[in-house]
């Protein structure tokens, strides 16, 4: 075993220096910039996507009697406009504690409550996640109004400002986070797995393979070859968080602290995108060195990326059930499926504060990683060094 | 039932051993039950053909392939890569970073075999001095020539000080003075204790260099033993020079004799020169000129090699 991880340092640390040391590796640090401009783009339409389908509601304490105006004075103005654009109101009967009730409902989840309002026979109180003059006061004072506009004057409305940020914000902010995540991940790895497949042919036609085939264990080599790239692009993520991060500190008031918390919290967050990301590149990483070894020319590699490629957007598109649903069947099997796993728990990361599952998944795909670079190396022995007695699946079925 | 390979390979004495060992590939036998055993400390030559399997056979001895059956025994050691650590091997497909520097190259192939990067830096530096590349020992491969960048892979397949040194045609692509250094670079190895097997189809290197010979046609071994026991398979040739053209010495000489110019050309008969010599001087021959020549190692590998191809070739047509 020793032998081994030596031999598989070896490999790795000349991988790591070739790859760091090299003009291209510039490139490789600038190259972030193409797929966040994208991701912007696309992110800013999914996010609209998600705001609508996460679209947090205001809570109206009130009787039946005094709701049916406001309902059908929301209601009217959804008509005059268009029910996404108008606030969402939920009925509650009031309790016998109006300030716990508040403050359960605004810790609510489902559905996630942005504010709640108070209403009781002409007096009305707001509270949440509202500012005075903002969309949903000024909704508010609107749909109040033409409720009361029948019997009165509009009624005075009363504002009061919860610095907190209630669960209904938060639910949207932790989706965006997990969308940012994820994307950052795909990016990252599509990029990565490229540039792990040109290495390997590089060195089929360099020749160079049949010097280290015959000092180390293909596993070695594919370990190696792996962990090197992990290390570049890990300083590769080093770069490019701290120049986030400065970016931020310099264009947002309040720096990093004022970008909305994931549930399991910024350490337990990074941290988990770095082991996520990690997964996530040798799972596909070991899954492309495996293909790849198949490859002897450019070409090959070339003609085999556009399958590959599509995979992977595949492979996203599925792991993005996840956001905002971590616990739907399409969310779980997200996170069980291994090439999808990394993406799809980091999402869940994000709006899911339990550790526990994180562990498991953890293993999982350690599981599969080991898994898929065995049989890799196997494959690589078959069919590109050709080594081995040849043997079919059915006698080796018989033999078992 | 295969045939083991013997515990005795675990001693010093025998190196390598190989017993019946076979390759397939995709149904076609590209070596056919090699067994051979290389002596501890010995030059040993693999000759044959092109495409005689002598590549295939290197790469299963030294691990970089399994054979489909049969089995070898490296340094004592059933698995071959157990023993890379004491082997260095030089493939026939040459093949360096390209970007990497002459003494990164040479230390990173030690590494391969278990020398620290520090230790195999100092040596490849020791190394490309004494070989005359020490003011390359800092530039990248793919500013070196051919030969330089071949010399620098030499350099790393020995830099770990082996036991054990595989060389798949080392000669392929070297100018005249290059050969002649590999074959003192192999000499000195050979006097340190080293042992060294390597193919080559040039037999004039092998003949200079080798103790032993294995001379395979075929992917199979038709001959495994001492270049003085292969040139003993042929009989010495005789050239002869006679003033008379025709008399009773004729009956002397074979009669599958050959006229080369002036002279006849024909194997030494069984009972050797003396009787023969008699002959000739009592049928009047009226000798100019008389040599018998011993056989090179290069008529002895065209004889075996010629025989057994032919042979398979045989059997081919017989299925």
């Amino acid at each position: 075993m020793i032998r081994f991880l030596r031999s598989a340092m070896v490999i790795a640390r000349r991988d790591f220096t070739a790859t760091v040391l090299s003009k291209a590796f510039i490139f490789f640090l600038l190259a972030p910039l193409f797929p966040l401009l994208m991701g912007g783009v696309f992110g800013g339409i999914g996010a609209r996507v998600a705001t609508q389908a996460q679209r947090p509601v205001v809570a109206v304490v009130a009787s039946r009697e005094d709701f049916a105006p406001i309902a059908a004075a929301r209601s009217n103005l959804a008509q005059a406009t268009s029910d996404d654009a108008v606030v969402r109101l939920v009925n509650y009967q009031p309790g016998p504690d109006l300030a716990v009730q508040q403050k359960r409902l605004l810790a609510s989840r489902n559905p996630p409550i942005q504010a709640v309002l108070r209403a009781s026979t002409g007096d009305f109180q707001l509270a949440g996640d509202v500012h005075k003059g903002d969309a949903t006061d000024r909704q508010l004072r609107l749909i109040l109004h033409n409720a009361g506009a029948a019997e009165s004057a509009a009624p005075p409305l009363e504002v009061e400002s919860i610095k907190t940020s209630s669960p209904g914000s938060l639910v949207k902010d932790r989706a965006i986070t997990a969308q940012i995540g994820q994307m950052l991940l795909f990016f990252l790895t599509i990029l990565l797995s490229g540039m792990l497949l040109s290495q390997l042919i590089e060195e089929k036609s360099n020749k160079i393979i049949e010097v280290i085939a015959a000092a180390v264990p293909i596993d070695a080599l594919f370990v190696g070859k792996l962990f090197a790239m992990l290390a570049a692009s890990v300083l590769g993520i080093f770069v490019w968080l701290s120049a986030g991060a400065l970016l931020i500190q310099f264009i947002k008031q309040g720096g990093v602290q004022t970008l909305p918390p994931p549930a399991v919290g910024w350490p337990g967050f990074l941290l988990l995108s770095v082991v996520y990301f990690a997964m996530n590149y040798m799972l596909l990483g070991a899954a492309f060195l495996t293909i790849g070894a198949q490859a002897s020319t450019v070409r090959e590699v070339q003609t085999m990326s556009m399958p590959i490629t599509f995979g992977q957007v595949l492979i996203f598109g599925f792991a993005s059930t996840v956001i905002g649903a971590p616990d739907s069947a399409e969310g779980i099997a997200a996170a069980v499926f291994p090439l999808s796993s990394p993406m799809a728990m980091l999402a869940r990361a994000a709006e899911q504060p339990d550790w526990w599952p994180h562990l498991v998944a953890i293993a999982w795909q350690g599981l599969w990683v080991a898994l898929i670079l065995r049989t890799g190396a196997h494959m690589f022995r078959k069919t590109v060094l050709k080594s081995g007695p040849r043997t079919r699946w059915w006698k080796r079925r018989s033999v078992a | 039932m295969l045939r083991q390979v013997s515990q005795s390979a675990a001693s010093s004495a025998i190196a390598v051993e190989a017993v019946d060992l076979v390759k397939e590939f995709d149904g076609t036998r590209a070596v056919d039950g090699v067994s051979l055993s290389v002596p501890a400390g010995s030059i040993y030559g693999l000759l044959g053909p092109n495409g005689a399997g002598k590549t295939t056979a290197l790469r299963m001895l030294i691990g970089i392939i399994d054979p489909s059956s049969g089995s070898r025994r490296v340094l004592g050691r059933d698995r071959p890569l157990e023993a890379a650590t004491e082997v260095g091997y030089l493939p026939e497909e040459r093949g360096l970073y390209p970007s990497m520097h002459a003494r990164d190259a040479i230390a990173f192939m030690g590494a391969l075999r278990g020398l620290p990067l520090q230790e195999g830096r100092r040596r490849a530096d020791a190394l490309l001095d004494e070989h005359k590349l020490g003011d390359w020992a800092r530039k990248p491969i793919r500013s070196l020539s051919k030969g330089m960048a071949q010399t620098v892979q030499l350099l790393g397949t020995i830099i770990h000080k082996p036991r054990l040194i595989v060389l798949d045609e080392p000669f392929a692509g070297l100018d005249a003075i290059n050969q002649a250094r590999l074959e003192e670079l192999i000499r000195r190895e050979a006097r340190a204790g080293v042992t060294i097997i390597f193919s080559t189809h040039v037999i004039a290197h092998a003949e200079r260099l080798c103790e032993q010979v294995a001379i395979i046609a075929k992917g199979k071994v038709a001959f495994d033993g001492g270049v003085d026991e292969a040139r003993s398979r042929l009989r010495p040739i005789v050239r002869l020079g006679t003033r008379a053209s025709d008399g009773p010495w004729r009956s002397a000489i074979p009669a599958n004799a050959r006229r080369d110019g002036s002279e006849w050309v024909f194997e030494l008969p069984e009972g050797g020169p003396e009787p023969l010599l008699k002959a000739l001087i009592d049928g009047g021959a009226g000798i100019e000129t008389l040599a018998i020549e011993r056989p090179g190692l290069h008529d002895a590998f065209v004889a075996i090699a010629g025989d057994a191809a032919a042979a398979a070739m045989g059997q081919d047509k017989s299925q």
